[in-house]
């Protein structure tokens, strides 16, 4: 009964030292911070490091982020770990949609950063085609070490508000405009030129 | 368990390390089994979009069970993947299901269709290996050394014996590490999530191996045309003891942590069960094959490189069930560590790469002294060096299987066709077989013991 | 113009008068060496038959079946009185008890891209062979699945043709500040 005690004797000014005050906002970044839940996207060889990560050597769990979650419903990150072909493509954007906001996408390695060393008719050239994307991770894999620091860029970028601050700017998104494909889309299927 | 002695699989006998010749294939139990085989029996022949329709008939159908068909009223067609989280990349499967028996099932791939043969086309074959080696990313290596096969095959030329040694340490260490990895996410699929971080322990400290000598912990880009990349550097034998040092003693904790645990067996025992004429009449190698009981092992029964001068036993299973490609795998971690220790009293001194100036780069410091060195350095990294017109087909024994390389060279610089037999894409044809009147809680069990890379899947 | 149906006999080329050197042939069809390894040349017709002759052999597996399209190097060398055509199909097999392998290499024209299909020989092709459907074009007559396996269902063209663009798009350099 120690704060009572000094309540009594001080009034409010015995409650200061017991009590952190701060911004609500604050609040909510920390939280967001320290248990953003990856969803489960690993494509390709970025996976197996993405996994390496998660492992004793690098350990996601000192983040809070050693739990991926299948459900995208749960996931609060989507690292897209890997390339992503054209059969792939609308499922990684069915996967983003049903994410909840707020989320964060993190594009590991070059493949999905820009299509990497597959500049070709299967490959989609960066996955900042489709999904809006904050942190590029480069490398071919990157090091598990490569992605903690861009999954602590992205922390830092939480902190400071920039993405919600960003996303306000642009009206909730990287201005990545969808339209409804037409009625008579599969009539007109894709096609790539040839020689 | 002795620490000193490589562990062999628990005494069950399920997967008793065998050095008899392959059994013997009677062409009328081929017959028979091709009968249901090749049947609608387990596999689902049906286009995704078909699929897609059905799955929304079924959806209206369960409104109004009184007009259903009284035998496949029930069944309903399930999608699982291509975003799921068994962590085997993305493999869809389309399944058929009464309940929670799977009836048919067909899996659904080109999710990481990566146009990797077309590529390969339009680089050089020195280039050619940085391509491959993305194929099947869990073991590179083998990738790379397939396609050097191939291509050292066509040019007539043979890397010399160190080169060679240097390659049958550095796959071997890569078998390691693949199927370490196959512990960890077998492990994890079943529930056992601790396997995952003690598989990776492991696979790190091989990874740092793999590291040291080329550079790169996975993709490493090491096995080339004409030998491998660089010599292994000061320092390679103790850090290889350190890595095998401790590997006996951690199976032997896998062993104790899963192979006698009931909940393990009851998991895995008669669970995907394949007999060796589906496997052979299905194309399929490696330890799926071997868990039938059939002794099919590419190093021993087609050596390549020096896999002829060192001793190892081939593991084969008795039922053809999951838990015996679990123990082929466990044991064949075993079979590697005796073939390394082998690899590092035999290895030879010389060159790490063929002396051909036609095909091996010179020396850095050459280029600044010579003016032909600076040609050829120029010539090889351009255009590449021109392989003779033919073509040729070069087969190793990878983790999951053969890993074939078949190479056509028009005479140019640039291989005319590159095709890669992926091992897991033609084990993944087992997968309906393995999985029919099975329960879906079986599933993972099953995708995980085929243990398919997507990467060499898709291409 | 494919090879006769004669069985163990080599024939001359209908359109050419001389007599071609006799072809050394195996289980019915001309036989190559490439690289040391063995290579035999069946016309469609013939496929089926052959590989049921090397199953009854002990070539139990059929390892690998792709396809290759030789538009831009029509001059490769063949056995006498194979026509050379546009595709290849290339099927390897393997006899694990004597530990032998050897491969087809089958020729298809490119107005008629058909071929056989294996399926009820070797069931492991079905995945093989919709693979070689889906990147040349040509079709398996007989596989029960004939679909595309790798692109999306409604891709049009065959990316491993050699008149498919690999279809490389030019990268974007950031604007340098002088």
């Amino acid at each position: 009964m120690g704060i009572v005690d000094d309540v009594k004797a001080e009034g409010f000014a015995g409650l200061e030292h017991n009590f952190l005050t701060g911004k609500l906002e604050d609040l909510v970044k920390w939280a967001r911070i320290r248990s953003c839940m990856p969803a489960t996207f690993g494509l390709a060889c970025c996976a197996i490091e993405m996994m390496g990560a998660g492992g004793p050597h690098y350990d996601l769990a000192r983040f809070g982020m050693e739990t991926f979650r299948a459900s995208p419903r749960q996931a609060d990150l989507m690292i897209v770990a890997g390339r992503v072909s054209q059969k792939m493509a609308p499922v990684l954007r069915t996967i983003y949609d049903q994410m909840m906001e707020p989320k964060w996408v993190i594009s590991m390695g070059v493949c999905a950063s820009t299509g990497g060393m597959f500049n070709n008719y299967a490959i989609v050239q960066g996955v900042d085609q489709i999904v809006p994307v904050d942190v590029y991770a480069p490398g071919c894999p990157p090091g598990p070490e490569t992605l903690l620091h861009a999954i602590i860029t992205l922390h830092d970028q939480i902190r400071a508000g920039e993405i919600t601050r960003r996303r306000d700017r642009n009206g909730g998104g990287a201005g990545i405009q969808l339209d409804e494909p037409a009625p008579d889309a599969a009539a007109q299927p894709v096609h790539i030129g040839t020689n | 368990m002795n620490p000193a002695d490589t562990p062999t699989a628990s005494d069950a006998g399920q997967a008793a390390a065998a050095a008899a010749t392959a059994g013997k294939i009677s062409i009328e139990a081929l017959d028979a089994a091709l009968v249901h085989l090749t049947s609608d029996h387990a596999v689902l022949r049906m286009s995704e979009t078909k699929a897609a329709e059905a799955t929304a008939e079924a959806a209206d159908a369960a409104f109004e069970p009184a007009d259903a068909d009284p035998v496949t009223g029930e069944r309903m067609i399930m999608n699982m993947g291509p975003a799921h989280p068994s962590t085997h990349g993305v493999l869809r499967l389309i399944l058929e299901l009464e309940g929670e028996t799977i009836i048919r099932s067909k899996p659904v791939i080109g999710y990481l269709h990566t146009g990797m043969e077309k590529t390969g086309e339009d680089l050089t074959y020195v280039q050619g290996c940085t391509n491959v080696t993305r194929m099947d990313y869990a073991s590179p290596l083998f990738s790379e050394l397939a396609f050097s096969l191939a291509a050292e095959q066509l040019l007539g030329i043979e890397a010399p014996p160190r080169a060679q040694w240097i390659r049958m340490l550095m796959c071997e260490m890569n078998r390691l590490a693949s199927h370490l990895l196959f512990q960890a996410t077998n492990g994890m699929d079943l529930g056992a999530v601790s396997m995952m971080l003690y598989g990776w322990r492991e696979r790190e400290e091989v990874l740092r191996f793999l590291e040291m000598v080329s550079g790169l912990r996975m993709n490493h880009n090491f096995i080339r045309v004409g030998g491998v990349a660089a010599d292994l550097p000061d320092g390679w034998r103790d850090e290889a003891m350190r890595v095998l040092e401790p590997l006996p003693e951690r199976i032997g904790e896998f062993d104790v942590l899963l192979t006698n645990q009931p909940i393990w067996r009851e998991r895995l025992q008669g669970v995907g069960v394949i007999t060796a004429e589906e496997a052979i009449a299905l194309g399929t190698t490696g330890p799926i094959l071997r868990s039938t009981g059939y002794a099919w092992d590419l190093r021993r029964d087609q050596p390549y490189l020096h896999y002829d001068e060192v001793d190892f036993d081939v593991c084969v299973g008795t039922y053809g069930d999951s838990y015996d490609r679990y123990a082929i795998r466990l044991a064949e971690i075993g079979e590697s560590i005796r073939i390394i220790r082998q690899v590092l009293d035999k290895m030879p001194t010389g060159d790490y790469r063929i002396q051909d100036k036609k095909v091996t780069p010179p020396p850095r410091a050459r280029i600044d002294e010579s003016m032909e060195a600076l040609i050829h350095h120029f010539k090889i990294f351009t255009e590449g060096f021109k392989v003779p017109e033919g073509e040729t087909y070069a087969a190793v024994e990878s983790p999951r299987g053969e890993l074939g390389c078949y190479m056509v060279s028009d005479g140019s610089g640039k291989p005319f066709r590159m095709h890669i037999r992926g091992p897991s894409f033609v084990n993944l044809q087992t997968l309906p077989h393995l999985m029919a009147d099975s329960l879906i809680a079986d599933t993972v069990a099953i995708i995980s013991s085929v243990d398919p890379i997507l990467g060499e899947v898709d291409r | 113009m494919s090879l006769d149906e004669g069985v163990g006999a080599a024939e001359a080329a209908e359109t050419d008068d001389e007599p071609v050197a006799s072809v050394e042939l195996a289980y019915g069809v001309p036989v190559t060496t490439s690289h040391g390894q063995q290579v035999l040349h069946p016309s469609r017709e013939q496929l089926v038959d052959t590989v049921r002759a090397l199953r009854d052999d002990g070539y139990l597996m059929c390892i690998d079946s792709c396809g290759v399209d030789y538009l831009t190097h029509p001059g490769r060398s063949l056995p006498a009185g194979i026509q050379a055509e546009r595709f290849e199909v290339v099927v390897g097999f393997l006899d694990p008890a004597a530990r032998r392998r050897l491969r087809l290499r089958v020729q298809i024209p490119a107005d008629d891209p058909t071929c056989p299909s294996l399926f009820a020989v070797h069931p492991g092709t079905e995945a093989l062979e919709r693979e070689t459907f889906d990147m040349f074009g040509i079709s398996f007559d007989g596989h029960p699945d004939m679909t595309r396996i790798l692109m999306p269902e409604d891709w049009v063209g065959h990316p491993l043709r050699k008149d498919y663009a690999i279809g490389q798009i030019p990268v974007q350099f950031k604007a340098t500040h002088s």
